[in-house]
């Protein structure tokens, strides 16, 4: 077991790598370079050529990524194009918002969706079951702009129940910070839960159609006793997954949340930095994304391989 | 009263669905017979009151939003249907070839394809635009690239599935061609969950372009597709007008369809089908 | 406690009901009772519904499935009537179950003792330590080894045989007064399956329990069971003491399912030619590191039937892919009618390929459901023959009848015909290439006992109108003495005997076939005692 977990570790540092080749290589391979896509319109062959000097596009892509990647081990993620600032001092206020909304979503979306999940597939095909399917199947079809719009709409225009913009700055209080987040909060919610949820209920069910849930039956056991002590270590690695794989969506999905309430966060930054060309940022922002998303998913896979029995334990 | 398509029961859900896929290709297509106004004409105040003239009222600059609605479905199914389609051609014929070739290139095509689903596909796409600016083209195809590892998985797995099943030795074993193989033993046996995945990357693949125009970085003005015209109405959201409902509500509605048929069509396929066909 | 039978069932009805309405009815009219250490037998084919009446007794049915008629009294209480917490209460000490596969029934999330022991302390019937000495006990009564730590292991970690002996163990913990036996050995090996079912006999005797078996093998029922009740489509078909039923079977059913065993046919003839096929010193693996057959040497003459048997794991499988080129040959020779066969598929001729065919085990996925049976079968006689669409149906309806389908089948397709149907039309496509040899792996294993017996009726026909020969792949002895006139036994990948039926099957023979043949259940009540005292 620990080989494959050693195994798992290997191809997820493999993953970072080859994402942060990726992400190097899309402003170069592309037509166009770095210095064009800077200077847009304003382009003439004298400041193109003195821009791609003034940015060492003169030396080979491949040291340039070596050393933009040894950079950022440091913690020197490059200089912003369009205010001159060091891309750190950019994204370190913004990446504790982001992680503050992301986080506050999931510690309520998770518990939630989990408990909603097994109650659907425990209760399956009855009324209750049934309402959440379509329910859900509702809202995972509504763009998060319109959950949003909706929950400003209503719970800030009409009743003026919470502000509609999460506004925060550095010295806003955690209240206050709570009371400010709370809609960007719900719509990730009604959002992720309602994924989250679904799979949930499909990979439960999906033990409790093995027969040795039906042989738990047979043994006498009472509902609750095959579902909390039968269905549930097996269905414990899938439900990780689900998780995992939720988490990274609600880390991507904040970019449309944040622009909708417009909260200062990486998401924000992301999408400015895309329109205003500011390439080191958008690295910079997609180097962050990447790491989170597979650091999420690697840590799905190691629970995963922790949890089953069959690997646990060899013959 | 039971309403069948090929043999097939359709529940109302997926009956909903299909009746609302079929007004929003209608509507696309014949969007400029159908639209009372030009796209970008301006024919009165702007956010006018809705009336007989302009059904659902004037937008920002005093255009007709039920035409642009309907010029916007051009653009937002259309380029949906475009990258979904790209994907599929260029997923399915890997993902087929490496279930069939086995071997090393089935080993090099999957590894790429583990290490590229591992990764954040949203973000590359963003790198993408920002060196490339916000050009179509190369939108639709950065996103059927980036859609169409996720399709490879499933075409993979599909192939692989029924090329273990034992028809399909019997083919190669009476030395049929490997076209004859993926064609008449392999593709019509796996043709049912292919068009779910289709319904359900469409699904997807129209919510982004959706979310991208509405964040600015897709459809740039003047045209317009549903996701762009939410960014140009939001700012009437604390005014609680509705036009950047309609919009809004229009991309949703599309989505729930195709979500229904899809829901339908997983249904079918878990129930397995043949009985009586 | 009084005389009164445990169970009593009186005139069982259970239906499927689900949205459309009323569906098949699975159980009709089945009454029987059932003594304090009496063992009843229930035998029948799939969709008998043994199962489902196995099931009702423990108060359980399936999603949609219904109890819509009869009385089940357990012990004079009828479980019809129970609360569904009474229901459950009687699963564990009033009645317990074993299901056909303990490998899926067993949670691969604890160990077996934690499974083993939770019902009786559950129901605080027993402490901890009681309960897992009871355990065992068991372990020790059904013969596994270390019976003092074999309960400490995950289900993955133990063997099939045991792992169905550990289920029994689980079903006696809570001292059930009915156990019920769900075709428990059916998945096993024969040599194991003799084992196993001494174990269960040994079980149910020492503790007087009273036991329902099911199973569709009449020959293993008649070791365990009293008394035995035929089933056929959910209803009745005899009922009877174990013995009357086995040596004096009154309904035409039952005398069919008795004789299919008694009964040999032959094998093919024997001719002094030139062998058609010949497997010279072949040795071939999967991984490359672990040989699954090793040198292997057989011949095959026009007309023969060659019937290569062993138990699971043994290479025959291997052997057959071998022969067919899906897997490349290592060391050693294969020829056919003289020339030598290129190792790999791909090397082969269209000529080469069409002189050998081949049969499945599983009719279900041997066929493509997405093509009518003039596709299925009329494809090899385009691809080999060249023949244009009017003779490719004339030939197609020429297979279809030497099969005794109906003609109008032509342009049905796979999903609209049964399983013994459906093997027809393999055996028709194998045909429609005019084949020298035709490899068929286990060809009746996924087909009921009597439907099996028609399609070795049928290829035997057919080899005396067509002079093919058989290479055939099978588990199964009972098949091998029917059909073969040579067989070769092998075991974990080499063949240790080899020869004429006739040879092979007499004394003296090679240990390994004489335990084979000793494991194959005989239609007589004492056969186990015979064996186990021969083996003792």
């Amino acid at each position: 077991m620990l080989r494959l977990v050693i195994q798992r570790l290997g191809f997820g540092a493999m993953t970072i790598l080859a994402a942060s080749v990726l992400i190097f290589a899309g402003t170069e391979i592309l037509p166009g370079d770095l210095a064009s896509a800077i200077l847009q319109n304003t382009a003439t062959p004298e400041n193109l050529a003195e821009m791609r000097l003034q940015l060492g596009l003169d030396r080979p892509a491949v040291v340039r990524y070596v050393e933009w990647i040894a950079r950022a081990a440091q913690g020197d993620l490059g200089v912003s194009l369009s205010n001159q600032r060091p891309v750190a001092d950019e994204l370190a206020p913004r990446l504790r918002n982001s992680f503050f909304l992301a986080g506050f979503s999931a510690l309520v979306a998770v518990p939630l969706a989990v408990f909603l999940g097994l109650m659907a597939a425990i209760y399956q095909n009855s009324f209750y079951d049934r309402a959440v399917n379509f329910f859900t199947l509702m809202t995972i079809s509504i763009p998060e702009y319109l959950v949003g719009y909706l929950l400003v709409k209503y719970l800030s225009v009409r009743w003026q129940i919470f502000p509609s913009l999460a506004n925060v700055m550095p010295e806003t209080t955690f209240v206050d910070r709570i009371d400010l987040t709370f809609l960007p909060m719900l719509t990730l919610v009604l959002v992720v839960v309602a994924h989250m949820m679904r799979m949930t209920r499909a990979s439960v069910l999906n033990i409790m159609a093995s027969p040795y849930i039906e042989m738990a039956f047979l043994k006498g056991l009472t509902k609750t006793r095959v579902v909390v002590r039968h269905a549930f270590p097996n269905a414990l690695a899938p439900i990780i997954a689900v998780i995992a794989l939720n988490l990274a969506y609600l880390v991507v999905g904040v970019v449309v949340v944040e622009s909708v309430f417009v909260y200062p966060g990486l998401g924000q930054l992301l999408v400015d930095a895309v329109s205003k060309h500011d390439v080191p940022l958008v690295q910079a922002c997609g180097l962050i994304f990447s790491c989170v998303f597979i650091l999420l998913n690697l840590t799905a896979d190691v629970l995963g391989i922790i949890s089953n029995p069959r690997l646990r334990r060899p013959r | 009263m039971r309403f069948r398509l090929y043999g097939q029961i359709v529940p109302l859900p997926a009956m909903i669905g299909l009746l609302i896929i079929g007004v929003n290709v209608v509507g696309a297509v014949f969007a400029p017979i159908i639209a009372p106004f030009a796209e970008a004409d301006v024919v009165g105040d702007a956010w006018a009151d809705a009336d007989w003239t302009h059904l659902l009222g004037l937008d920002n600059l005093g255009r007709d939003v039920f035409s642009r609605l309907l010029y916007g479905a051009r653009l937002s199914i259309g380029l949906s249907l475009l990258i979904t389609t790209l994907s599929f051609i260029i997923g399915v014929i890997g993902g087929f070839t490496a279930a069939i070739g086995k071997g090393w290139i089935d080993t090099v095509l999957s590894r790429f394809v583990d290490l590229i689903l591992a990764m954040p596909t949203l973000i590359f796409a963003f790198v993408v635009l920002s060196v490339m600016g916000t050009d179509l083209g190369v939108l639709v195809v950065t996103l059927a690239c980036l859609d169409s590892v996720k399709v490879f998985r499933l075409a993979r797995a599909l192939a692989v599935n029924v090329s273990a099943l034992e028809y399909v030795e019997v083919a190669r074993l009476r030395g049929e061609g490997l076209w004859w193989v993926i064609t008449r033993e392999i593709l019509p046996n796996t043709t049912a969950p292919l068009i779910a995945e289709f319904g359900l990357r469409f699904s997807f693949a129209f919510l982004f372009v959706a979310a991208l125009s509405f964040l600015g970085l897709g459809v740039q003005p003047p045209t317009a597709d549903w996701g762009s015209m939410v960014r140009d109405y939001r700012e009437v959201i604390a005014l609680d007008l509705a036009a950047p409902f309609y919009p809004a509500a229009a991309i949703a509605l599309l989505t729930i369809g195709v979500n229904f048929v899809v829901d339908w069509l997983l249904a079918v396929q878990s129930r397995g089908y043949g009985e009586g066909a | 406690m009084s005389d009164g039978p445990i169970l009593d069932i009186d005139k069982l009805r259970i239906e499927v009901r689900n949205d459309a309405g009323p569906g098949p009815v699975l159980v009709d009219d089945i009454s029987f009772t059932l003594h304090k250490g009496q063992v009843l037998g229930l035998i029948g084919e799939s969709g008998a519904g043994k199962s489902t009446i196995g099931m009702a007794i423990l108060g359980y049915t399936r999603a949609n499935c219904y109890i819509t008629g009869g009385r089940l009294l357990f012990q004079g209480r009828d479980i019809r009537t129970m609360s569904p917490d009474e229901r459950r209460a009687l699963r564990g000490p009033g009645v317990a179950y074993i299901a056909q596969s303990a490998a899926a029934s067993f949670n691969p999330a604890h160990t077996l003792m934690e499974q083993i022991c939770e019902i009786p302390i559950q129901l605080g019937l027993m402490s901890l330590p009681e309960a897992q000495a009871r355990a065992i006990e068991l372990f020790r009564e059904l013969d596994l080894p270390n019976p003092d730590h074999f309960g400490e292991r995950y289900p993955h970690q133990v063997s099939g045989g045991q792992l169905q002996r550990a289920m029994a163990a689980m079903a006696m913990a809570a001292k059930p007064a009915v156990l019920i036996f769900d075709e428990p050995t059916t998945a096993l090996d024969v040599t194991t399956q003799v084992e196993v079912l001494a174990s269960f006999r040994k079980l149910i005797r020492e503790n007087g329990t009273a036991a329902i078996y099911i199973t569709h093998d009449l020959a293993v029922v008649a070791q365990i069971a009293d008394d035995i009740m035929v089933l056929r489509h959910g209803k009745m078909v005899e009922y009877g003491r174990a013995d009357d039923i086995l040596q004096n079977p009154q309904q035409d059913y039952t005398k069919r399912l008795v004789a299919e065993r008694a009964e040999g046919h032959g094998g093919g003839q024997a001719q002094a030619q030139a062998a058609l096929l010949e497997i010279r010193h072949v040795t071939a693996s999967y991984t490359g590191l672990v040989r699954v057959i090793d040198d292997v040497s057989l011949a095959v003459s026009p007309g023969d039937t060659l019937a290569v048997v062993g138990e699971s794991g043994s290479g025959k499988s291997t052997l057959a892919r071998v022969v067919m080129g899906l897997l490349a040959r290592e060391q050693g020779d294969v020829r056919f009618a003289g020339d030598s066969l290129p190792a790999r598929l791909k090397d082969r001729t269209r000529e080469q390929l069409r002189r050998v065919q081949m049969i499945y085990q599983s009719p279900d996925v041997a066929l493509n459901p997405s093509q009518t049976l003039l596709q299925i079968i009329g494809r090899p006689v385009q691809f080999y023959f060249g023949r244009d669409r009017a003779a490719v149906r004339a030939r197609v309806l020429e297979l279809l009848k030497m099969m005794d389908l109906p003609a109008d089948f032509i342009d049905r397709k796979p999903a609209a015909l049964s399983g013994g149907q459906k093997q027809r039309v393999g055996i028709a496509r194998a045909l429609a290439a005019e084949p020298d040899l035709i490899i068929c792996d286990e060809v009746t294993s996924a087909l009921d006992q009597l439907v099996g017996e028609e399609i070795l009726r049928l290829l035997k026909r057919l080899q005396d109108e067509l002079g093919v020969a058989y290479l055939f792949i099978t588990h199964d002895l009972g098949v091998v003495r029917r059909i073969a006139n040579k067989v070769a036994v092998m075991r974990h990948g080499v063949v240790v005997a080899a020869g004429e039926t006739k040879t092979v099957f007499a004394p003296p023979m090679h240990p390994y076939t004489e335990l084979l043949l000793s494991s194959v259940p005989e239609m007589r009540s004492d056969w186990l005692d015979d064996v186990l005292a021969g083996r003792a």
